[in-house]
């Protein structure tokens, strides 16, 4: 038998509408929930993917593979602890806050600079991909600054995160060989990892992985698939946060004029752009017992699939959806999830995205898409632009009178 | 109603939040917001937590507002009389101002020492608004010798876990068999009382305060267990009571319990007849929560105040032919000795509880509450981003014990009995 909802689904994973999703996502969202097969549900609703998020009857974890590596709560690892339910969810990613939080906290000054620099490099008028130019080197700069990773480092990082995120992808939009590539990307990263971290055994310096190390209870292999959902969860979806926002202020020129009149609106911006155009598409889920959604029951063991961005753009919750008006009251949008899972790097993602959207706001003069729609990467799961050419009169100095970046 | 007068009595969480509510709506005319307590609105939970353990002051606790209310602010007077005919309410200071529309937000007071020569004693505290608290924290910053705390519930046992943090010696005197039982279950709470014990508290349950002692300041302090203690401070946590004082002939329903409303927060008089242009909300409201099979309650919880203002905002400027209501399910929080309570429903009314999800002994834990086979709430510990599940299962009135299977989820025992 087939669904309905097989057809516009299948739409959204082809590579083909990587641009422009929401038509798809628009058709789906008719209903808060339906069947996409006969063991699996997709969910658009917005207060159904709220609620879902936060209910112990939906599991983030896979079967167990007996034959994977112990962790330090004595059975196999199940992966990243994005991927695993409490208890040791709990105790793995209590252990990364404590690391992470006091670390980012006084960053923003930091982020600032680096958004700086990167932008000095253009004088006059010109063209940037604003991705290779500022939306990729922000958050491997930042990345590498709190695990204590040299600069030299940075490309190695970058090369890493854009395979190793293939990982996330729903498996039927993967090739073989990209299902291939992928294991012996992962064996490389351990490989890559384990001097880095033998070296912070015999000297801890104050970088976070030294930290996890020397006060958490991680072992060595929890430490490498944390450290390459750090890198991935805290790297493409800020590459595409910014990417995203780029784009979404070139094509709404109302909205970059009140930007560049009110630095302060740079806050709510990038929460419309987490709404309107978020970086994570989907969040899939097991149910461990029979859940009522909405007029629907969904069998205990079948897969929940959350689309986020047509939560994002459901017209029970937010009036005209479709519009990118970042004045919006109360924007509770699902960009970074919700419940035991709601992103850790939050925090972080939106000081990068203010002074990244800040900084171009300030100081872009005249900027203007070269190719709208832009390319896509093939990434399902993390949607963004593979380049976003961009042409200019000026870039200008920042002005140094005034903070750049409020709130 | 978009013009006219309209006086909101009380000027705390739900008091401004009505007022934001009528503005949002289109109210135009004249907003009076009459305040008891001379200080701007503020916010409450910090006070038993926070600001008493000395990482917040008082004046830091200020309530924002989302837009300009153009509310004109008569702080410092109360409102000590309504007449319902003449639609006019009497203030302290003996002006009477006539009104189109009113909310009746006054909230409730803390329920006093009865004794009052034992009340006057200095060292001897109430905890409800911003000024106590800034007494207490003068006295507990003197080091004393013992702190007692009347009354284990939530402000109670908050109280408790401040005093712990400041490195006090404490002792707790409750009068049921756990403490917060009455809100959270005699199971629930009798495994939060293990871990308060856990942390030094010196809990006495079943155990009441029979006397205050001391010449003009507090020194020793009798228990019905027979034990006497020396102590410098005491903190009267019995309760509270609504601020009803006011509408005492006024042909309003409300009594020393609080003054009846309905889930649309229309205001209800003698007959059970709703009162036209007459809304109540927050701490003060008496009602049925339509969800559950109870007895008219009120319900001092933030998310209520929040929320019941909200919608006598909406009903009392649109006056809808289908009023707006009060639906979302009661929930509170409390942060006390590094756990996170969070409660969602009724589990006060459950005559079986399960544990659902980690372990009484240690870590987090959700125990959900169920009443004649079916799920009313559920209590969760450090372990507050899954209650929304289980909002959903009450919601739904799922049977009990409600089938959760998650990793974290132990082999399953109901507790059978009051809860």
């Amino acid at each position: 038998m087939t669904y309905p909802a097989a057809v516009p689904y299948r739409r959204l994973l082809d590579h083909a509408n990587r641009h422009n999703p929401y038509p798809y996502f628009a058709e789906l969202a008719g209903k808060p929930i339906q069947r996409l097969d006969e063991h699996t549900w997709i969910v658009t609703g917005h207060a159904e993917i709220s609620v879902l998020l936060r209910d112990p009857r939906l599991s983030a974890q896979d079967e167990v593979d007996p034959r994977a590596s112990t962790g330090s709560d004595g059975k196999p690892v199940r992966g990243p602890f994005l991927m695993q339910d409490p208890p040791h969810h709990d105790t793995l990613r209590e252990q990364t806050m404590h690391q992470f939080v006091p670390r980012i906290l006084g960053m923003r000054p930091h982020i600032e600079t680096t958004v700086a620099r990167l932008l000095d490099r253009y004088v006059g008028p010109g063209e940037m991909d604003v991705v290779e130019a500022l939306a990729y080197p922000l958050p491997v700069a930042v990345i590498c600054e709190l695990l204590g990773v040299p600069a030299e480092e940075e490309p190695v990082f970058h090369s890493f995160a854009a395979r190793l995120t293939r990982a996330l992808d729903p498996v039927e939009t993967l090739t073989e060989q990209e299902v291939a590539d992928l294991v012996e990307t992962r064996a490389e990263w351990r490989k890559y990892l384990l001097p880095m971290i033998s070296r912070r055994q015999t000297g801890p310096g104050t970088d976070l992985i030294s930290g996890l190390l020397t006060e958490g209870g991680m072992n060595t292999v929890e430490l490498t698939i944390t450290l390459g959902l750090l890198l991935i969860a805290g790297h493409e979806t800020t590459v595409n946060l910014i990417a995203n926002g780029t784009l979404a202020l070139l094509r709404n020129p109302e909205v970059l004029d009140r930007l560049r009149a009110d630095p302060d609106l740079v806050p709510s911006v990038v929460e419309e752009v987490l709404r309107h155009d978020p970086p994570v598409q989907q969040t899939n889920r097991r149910t461990t017992a029979d859940v009522r959604v909405a007029d629907r029951i969904v069998p205990a063991g079948d897969k929940v699939v959350l689309l986020l961005p047509a939560g994002n753009r459901d017209p029970r919750r937010f009036a005209d959806p479709d519009q990118f008006w970042p004045e919006r009251p109360n924007n509770t949008h699902l960009a970074f999830g919700g419940g035991v899972h709601y992103c850790l790097g939050a925090a972080l993602a939106r000081m990068e995205g203010q002074a990244a959207l800040g900084a171009l706001a300030a100081r872009l003069a005249n900027p203007r898409l070269i190719a709208d729609p832009p390319p896509y990467r093939p990434n399902m799961l993390l949607r963004g632009p593979a380049e976003l050419r961009i042409a200019f009169d000026d870039v200008t100095k920042p002005d140094t009178r005034l903070p750049q970046v409020a709130g | 109603m978009r013009s006219g007068r309209i006086i909101v009595a009380g000027a705390s969480l739900a008091g401004l939040a009505a007022a934001e509510s009528l503005r949002a709506n289109g109210f135009t005319g004249e907003l009076v917001l009459v305040g008891a307590e001379p200080h701007e609105p503020y916010d409450r939970p910090p006070l038993s937590k926070t600001v008493l353990s000395g990482w917040l002051g008082t004046d830091r606790l200020l309530l924002p507002t989302t837009r300009n209310l153009n509310a004109r602010r008569l702080l410092g007077v109360a409102a000590t009389g309504l007449d319902l005919a003449a639609r006019e309410v009497r203030l302290a200071d003996g002006r009477v101002l006539g009104f189109d529309g009113l909310v009746v937000a006054t909230g409730a007071r803390a329920r006093p020492w009865p004794v009052a020569q034992e009340a006057a004693l200095r060292g001897v505290h109430l905890l409800r608004d911003r000024d106590d608290a800034d007494r207490l924290r003068a006295d507990l910053a003197e080091g004393p010798r013992r702190v007692l705390v009347v009354g284990g519930g939530f402000t109670g046992s908050e109280v408790a876990s401040s005093c712990h943090d400041l490195g006090l010696p404490v002792t707790v005197a409750h009068r049921g068999a756990a403490p917060m039982a009455s809100a959270l279950g005699d199971l629930v709470g009798g495994v939060i009382a293990a871990r308060q014990r856990a942390h030094g508290i010196d809990l006495r349950v079943h155990t009441t305060v029979t006397a205050l002692e001391g010449e003009s300041r507090l020194r020793r302090a009798r228990l019905s267990d027979g034990d006497e203690l020396d102590v410098d401070v005491a903190v009267v946590a019995l309760g509270s009571l609504p601020n009803t004082g006011w509408l005492a002939g006024s042909g309003l329903a409300a009594d020393a319990g609080g003054a009846d409303c309905d889930p649309a927060g229309r205001a209800l008089d003698r007959t059970g007849a709703i009162v036209p242009d007459v809304y109540i909300a927050g701490d003060v409201a008496r009602w049925r929560h339509p969800h559950f099979d109870a007895a008219p309650q009120t319900f001092e919880h933030w998310g209520n105040a929040v929320a019941q203002a909200e919608v006598a905002g909406y009903n009392l400027v649109h006056a809808p032919a289908n009023p707006r209501r009060t639906t979302a399910l009661p929930a509170f929080w409390s942060d006390q000795f590094g756990l996170n309570i969070k409660s969602i429903g009724l589990p006060h009314l459950a005559d079986e509880v399960a544990l659902t999800q980690g372990s009484f002994d240690r870590g987090p834990f959700v125990a959900a509450h169920g009443r004649n086979g079916i799920t009313v709430g559920a209590v969760a510990v450090n372990s507050p981003r899954v209650l929304d599940g289980y909002a959903a299962l009450v919601t739904e009135r799922a049977p009990f014990p409600p089938t959760i299977n998650a990793t974290d989820s132990p082999d399953l025992v109901v507790h059978k009995g009051p809860s």
